[in-house]
């Protein structure tokens, strides 16, 4: 057997487990998070610091039974979850973790986790639907009118990344930032706007994920618990872990587009513990919000992508393409 | 099963894999009696079809292909749908008598085209055309050749938006509650 195809099947499972791993952890860390941020102590009694309550929590729910309601499109109940978790693990297969640890090197990865990335509204779509539920197809609705309005802005900033880097494949794109001065964040010779781009680029990876002030489609109070309400066990399960890795694969591709990915600010040690450290910071971050800012209404959701998020992308666009013609 | 694992025997099992999805992902989506099957069914065809694209080494208009018609057209025909109604089943029965032969002559005639096409053109190995399709070619092709086609289908694009305002601005009263017809 070649041995390449070894390599690709290895490099699968380990994202797979890195997906699974993460999806549990980052709910410790979001519960221990939330904790303290609410003067509280968040999980402690199983394991030290809590740390097995996400390995009990599992267990349980893969123990539950799947429930299918009355009522419900019986394919497509049981089609969506997986949709929703497929394209995640697709999205991790070329993201590059260190210069030799990613699973394949394609020349066009930053389009290939933007295509399968755009699947995953399927996902909450046909989950929706196919409940039969009326707060799942209002809460179904919701997802896909902040996916399409989120979606324009990101494309358009990272449109303006490319027109930078020249090249789509992330590694290089990652080569080309050795140190600090170099990040595309402070990349000021490229467009004096690069922080407000890579801004930008954040607020859309929330809205994209579903995350708080922008979780109106999982607003608990308004719709029980939005397109997952009637799923149980791991359908519920693999939801939550597709939801986990989109925040992961959403927070990498700022690290890799903005931050350096692997190397490190003074241009010692590029290693995979850089990429592992400015990620968790940024998914720190994300968490930090969540349970600082309350949700944001529906129409001033849509207001901030249309009214001035795209009109600043725009203008981003056009003045890094003045800047790279006559610079 | 030796020749499974080479890297021509795992070809053909992907070759076989796609065209099969979309096969049944073209016949779901013209036989099934619920909308949103048909679509979801649409999808995995369009998937299949990436995947030839794939397959014939052009993994640019493979991912185009996921991006523009799964994640953007086949998301908004599903969102049209329930946004119509929740549970749409498809109205009327199959086509009788002339119908029913009209629909035939049609379909004959297409697979009589389609398979006299296949047959007369003197194709050209896939080695041959390595590099068409290819991200460069394309955006050269888009910018200089074909300038202007790009151009007009913009405007035809644009033409659809404002067709859809219209359309959309004319059921929507001052009123809530009342749709005005």
């Amino acid at each position: 057997m070649n041995s390449e195809i070894i390599r690709v099947l290895a490099f699968l499972v380990g994202v797979i487990a890195f997906a699974a791993l993460n999806a549990a952890y980052l709910v410790w860390l979001e519960r221990k998070e939330a904790g303290h941020i609410q003067r509280r102590i968040g999980p402690k009694e199983v394991g030290p610091f809590g740390l097995l309550q996400p390995m009990v929590d599992g267990i349980k729910l893969m123990t539950k039974q799947i429930l299918i309601p009355d009522g419900v499109d019986p394919i497509l109940f049981r089609l969506a979850p997986i949709l929703a978790m497929i394209p995640a693990i697709m999205c991790f297969v070329t993201i590059p973790f260190s210069q030799e640890l990613v699973a394949r090197n394609i020349n066009l990865g930053l389009l290939m986790i933007f295509a399968f990335a755009s699947i995953n509204v399927l996902a909450l779509l046909l989950g929706g639907w196919a409940s039969a539920n009326k707060y799942a197809v209002i809460s179904a609705a919701r997802a896909v009118a902040q996916n399409v309005a989120y979606e324009i802005p990101m494309l358009v900033t990272v449109i303006t990344m490319v027109m930078i880097t020249g090249t789509l494949n992330l590694n290089d794109i990652v080569a080309q930032q050795p140190n600090i001065s170099q990040w595309y964040i402070f990349r000021f010779s490229a467009s004096p706007l690069m922080p407000v781009a890579f801004l930008i680029f954040f607020i859309c990876s929330l809205a994209e994920t579903n995350r708080a002030p922008f979780d109106l489609n999982e607003a608990e109070s308004e719709l029980v618990a939005g397109f997952h309400t009637e799923y149980s066990s791991m359908g519920f399960g693999l939801f939550f872990m597709g939801e986990y890795a989109n925040i992961v694969i959403g927070s990498s591709l700022a690290v890799i587009l903005f931050l350096g990915g692997w190397q490190d600010p003074f241009g010692l040690f590029p290693g995979v513990w850089w990429f592992l450290i400015k990620l968790y910071c940024l998914i720190f971050t994300v968490i930090w919000i969540r349970w600082t800012y309350p949700r944001t209404q529906f129409y001033g959701l849509l207001n901030l992508s249309w009214k001035i998020l795209i009109p600043i992308s725009l203008f981003n666009l056009l003045l890094t393409a003045g800047f790279l013609k006559v610079f | 099963m030796n020749q499974l694992l080479t890297a021509q025997g795992l070809g053909g099992v992907v070759f076989l894999t796609v065209s099969t999805a979309v096969v049944i992902g073209a016949l779901i989506a013209v036989n099934s009696k619920r909308l949103i099957r048909a679509v979801t069914g649409l999808c995995l065809c369009l998937i299949g079809v990436a995947g030839l694209y794939y397959f014939l080494n052009s993994p640019f208009l493979a991912l185009m292909e996921i991006l523009i018609y799964v994640g953007a057209v086949g998301v908004s025909i599903a969102f049209a749908i329930m946004l119509a109604d929740p549970h749409p089943e498809k109205k009327g029965n199959r086509a009788t008598g002339l119908g029913s032969l009209f629909g035939f002559i049609c379909g004959a005639l297409l697979t009589w085209g389609l398979i006299k096409t296949g047959l007369s053109t003197h194709w050209q190995g896939a080695a041959a055309k390595i590099n068409s399709g290819s991200m460069l070619e394309l955006g050269k092709s888009l910018l200089t050749t074909y300038g202007m086609v790009f151009e007009l289908i913009s405007v035809v694009l644009l033409i659809a938006i404002i067709g859809s305002l219209a359309l959309g601005k004319k059921g929507r009263s001052n009123h809530p509650g009342k749709i005005s017809r």
